[in-house]
C-alpha cells in the first residue's frame, strides 16, 4: 500500500493539470470552440486539421519555428561543449567562470527579450553602436523591421541565453569521461581530433540524446522571445507556432482552431523525442 | 549514525593528480583567456543591463548609445516602484514561486522515494507516463489549462498559477531524485529500519539529507521556473493586483512609449533572486546534474 500512498499526491497533480488538459486540447480540437458562457460549441469533426493544412500563415509559423529549431539547437551544442571543453580542467578561479557562463540560463525570459531589444534597436542601441564602429559612420539599422533581421535577433536571445544549460550537462559528462583512457590514446600518438571523435564523444553520448531532446523540444516550443521581441511582426512573418496558435486563441477566439495546432504539435514533438532517442542509441543495446 | 563512504582502495592507487581533458598540455592561458570571453558574453549583456537602469531619461532611449551614465540615478527605480506597484509584483511571484518549490519537493520526494525504493504494480509505465510530459512544453498546454480553471474558478488566483507550476515540475524532480534514493545502499535502509525507523523517517534522516545535492537543484528549477513564467500567468491573471512580476514587467512596453528606463529597473530587481537562488545553490550544482542519472 505504501509506495501508492506515496505517489498519490503527485498523480493527482499531473493527472489533473498535465495529463487531463492533453486530452482536453484534442477533444477541443474538434469543435468550432466558444468561450463565452452560454454560447454552443458546434462540433466539426477534423475541419479544424483541414483548415490548419492550408492556412498559409501556419506554414510561415512553421517554417520559422523549424529554422529556429535547426539554427539554435545545433549552436547551443556546440558553444556549450565549447564551453565545457574549455572550464572541464582546472583553471584559476574556474567556479566563477563556470558559475558566470551559467547565469544566462536563470534570468528570465521577460527581462532578456526586452534587454535584447533594446540592444537591437536603431537609436542608441549597443549593436548598431558597435556596428557603426566597423562602418566609420553612423548605423541605424531597425533590425525588428525586417523579417530576416527580427529573426536573427530571436535566435541571438534564445543561443545566447541557452548555452549555459548544455554546458553544464556537458561540463558533467566530460568530469567523468576515463582520463587515464584518454591519456594513453594521446601517448599512443593518436591525434586531438581523433581523441575527440572516437574517446570522448562516444563517452558522453548520452548526455548529448539527453541535450538534444530537451533542447530540439524547447525550441520548437519557442513563445516568449517571440512574442515579446517582434510580437509576429512586421505582418505576421516572425510567427512561430505557439505564437500563431496563443494569438488565434486569445486574440480572435478561436479556440477550437488553436487547439488543432497544439495538439498536432503535441504528437510531431512526442514522435520526434522517440525518433531521437532511437537513433541516438548506442548499438547493441 | 555516521555515515562515510569509503572511496575503493583501488582509487587510491592512482596518481595523486589525475590527468586533465588536455593531458599534460594543460593549455592554462589559451583556456584562461577563452574562458574570460566566454563569462563576457555571458555577464555583457545584463551588466549593460544594470548601466542602463542608472540611466537618467537624458540618456536612455534618447538616440545616443551611452556605456556608463554621466550622471547616475535611482529615479528609474524610484518610478518602475510607483508606476507598476513593483512591490505588489514582487509579493505575488514570491508567494507563487515559494508555494511551487515546497508543494514540487515534497511530492516529488515522496513518489521518487516510491520509485526507487519500492516495487509495485505498473511501477515502470507510471514513471515513464511522468517523464513523457518531459516531451511536453508548457505553453502547450496554456487553452485546456485556461479552460480547466475557468470551471474550477480558479481564473486570476495566485493558488491556480502554483498548481500548474507544480504539476510542470514535477517530472524533471522526480526523474532527478529517483536517480539520487536510488543511489542510497539498500544496507543503510536496513539498519534504519531495524531502529525501528518507519518510511516517513528513512525519507526525511536518510535519503533526503544524502540526497541534498538534488534537492536544491530541484528547488532552483522550480524557483525560476515559477518566478520566470510568463504565458500561463499573462493568460490566466486578468487584475493587476495578482500580477506576477513577468506580466509586471511586461506592462512597462506600451503601444505608443516605452519606459526604457524604469522597465531595466525593474528587470534588475526582478534578477536578482534569480542570481541569489543560483549562487545558494551553486555548491550543490555539478554533483546534483551528474549524479541524478542525466549523463
Amino acid at each position: 500500500m505504501t509506495p501508492y500512498l506515496l505517489i498519490i499526491p503527485a498523480a493527482a497533480f499531473y493527472a489533473v493539470f498535465t495529463i487531463y488538459p492533453i486530452f482536453r486540447q484534442f477533444d477541443v480540437s474538434f469543435f468550432n470552440w466558444q468561450v463565452f458562457p452560454g454560447s454552443q460549441s458546434p462540433f466539426v469533426g477534423w475541419s479544424n486539421y483541414s483548415r490548419l493544412l492550408h492556412d498559409p500563415a501556419v506554414r510561415t509559423a512553421l517554417y520559422n519555428t523549424a529554422l529556429y529549431v535547426v539554427i539554435t539547437v545545433p549552436a547551443q551544442m556546440a558553444l556549450g561543449l565549447f564551453a565545457a571543453a574549455v572550464l572541464t580542467d582546472r583553471l584559476p578561479a574556474s567556479a566563477l567562470w563556470r558559475g558566470l557562463v551559467f547565469v544566462p540560463v536563470v534570468t528570465s525570459w521577460v527581462v532578456v527579450s526586452f534587454l535584447f531589444a533594446y540592444m537591437f534597436s536603431p537609436s542608441g542601441g549597443l549593436v548598431d553602436t558597435i556596428l557603426g564602429l566597423f562602418a566609420g559612420h553612423a548605423v541605424h539599422f531597425d533590425w525588428l523591421a525586417q523579417t530576416w533581421s527580427a529573426n536573427i535577433v530571436i535566435w541571438l536571445v534564445g543561443i545566447w541565453k541557452g548555452v549555459g544549460w548544455s554546458f553544464i550537462i556537458f561540463l558533467a559528462a566530460l568530469d567523468g569521461t576515463a582520463r587515464d583512457v584518454i591519456e594513453a590514446g594521446r601517448v599512443d600518438g593518436a591525434t586531438e581530433r581523433r581523441i575527440w571523435r572516437s574517446l570522448i564523444i562516444p563517452s558522453i553520448r548520452q548526455s548529448i540524446v539527453f541535450v538534444l531532446v530537451l533542447l530540439v523540444i524547447g525550441a520548437a516550443s519557442i513563445f516568449q522571445s517571440v512574442w515579446l521581441i517582434s510580437a509576429g511582426g512586421p505582418y505576421g512573418s516572425t510567427h512561430v507556432l505557439y505564437t500563431y496558435a496563443y494569438q488565434q486563441a486569445f486574440t480572435d477566439f478561436s479556440f477550437g482552431y488553436a487547439a488543432a495546432i497544439g495538439s498536432l504539435l503535441a504528437v510531431v514533438l512526442f514522435g520526434l523525442s522517440v525518433a531521437e532517442i532511437q537513433v541516438l542509441r548506442p548499438r547493441g543495446d | 549514525m555516521a555515515i562515510a563512504i569509503e572511496a575503493p582502495a583501488q582509487a587510491k592507487l592512482k596518481p595523486a593528480a589525475a590527468p586533465g581533458l588536455f593531458g599534460t598540455k594543460t593549455r592554462k592561458k589559451t583556456r584562461l583567456v577563452t574562458a574570460v570571453i566566454l563569462a563576457l558574453i555571458s555577464m555583457g549583456p545584463l551588466l549593460y543591463m544594470i548601466s542602463l537602469s542608472f540611466q537618467p531619461p537624458s540618456e536612455i532611449g534618447t538616440g545616443n548609445f551611452v556605456l556608463w551614465p554621466s550622471h547616475p540615478t535611482t529615479q528609474n527605480y524610484v518610478q518602475a516602484w510607483d508606476t507598476v506597484k513593483l512591490g505588489q509584483l514582487l509579493l505575488n511571484s514570491t508567494i507563487v514561486a515559494a508555494g511551487t518549490v515546497v508543494l514540487t519537493v515534497v511530492c516529488a520526494s515522496l513518489a521518487a522515494f516510491a520509485f526507487a525504493r519500492y516495487r509495485f504494480r505498473f511501477k515502470e509505465l507510471i514513471f515513464y507516463l511522468f517523464l513523457a510530459s518531459l516531451a511536453v512544453p508548457s505553453v502547450e498546454l496554456v487553452i485546456p489549462q485556461y479552460l480547466l480553471m475557468d470551471r474550477l474558478h480558479l481564473i486570476d488566483s495566485l493558488l491556480g498559477l502554483t498548481l500548474i507550476y507544480v504539476s510542470a515540475n514535477l517530472p524533471f524532480s522526480i526523474f532527478l531524485l529517483r536517480g539520487f534514493f536510488e543511489a542510497v545502499p539498500h544496507e543503510l535502509e536496513e539498519s534504519f529500519r531495524l531502529d525501528g525507523a518507519n518510511s516517513v523517517r528513512v525519507l526525511t534522516r536518510l535519503l533526503a539529507p544524502l540526497s541534498i545535492p538534488a534537492l536544491a537543484v530541484v528547488a532552483l528549477f522550480a524557483f525560476n521556473a515559477a518566478w520566470d513564467e510568463f504565458v500561463i500567468a499573462l493568460t490566466l491573471i486578468n487584475s493587476s493586483s495578482h500580477f506576477t512580476v513577468p506580466i509586471g514587467l511586461s506592462l512597462f512596453i506600451g503601444a505608443h512609449t516605452t519606459e526604457w528606463g524604469p522597465l531595466f529597473a525593474a528587470s534588475v530587481v526582478a534578477t536578482v533572486p534569480n542570481v541569489i537562488a543560483f549562487m545558494l545553490s551553486q555548491r550543490w550544482f555539478k554533483s546534483g546534474v551528474s549524479l541524478g542519472g542525466i549523463r
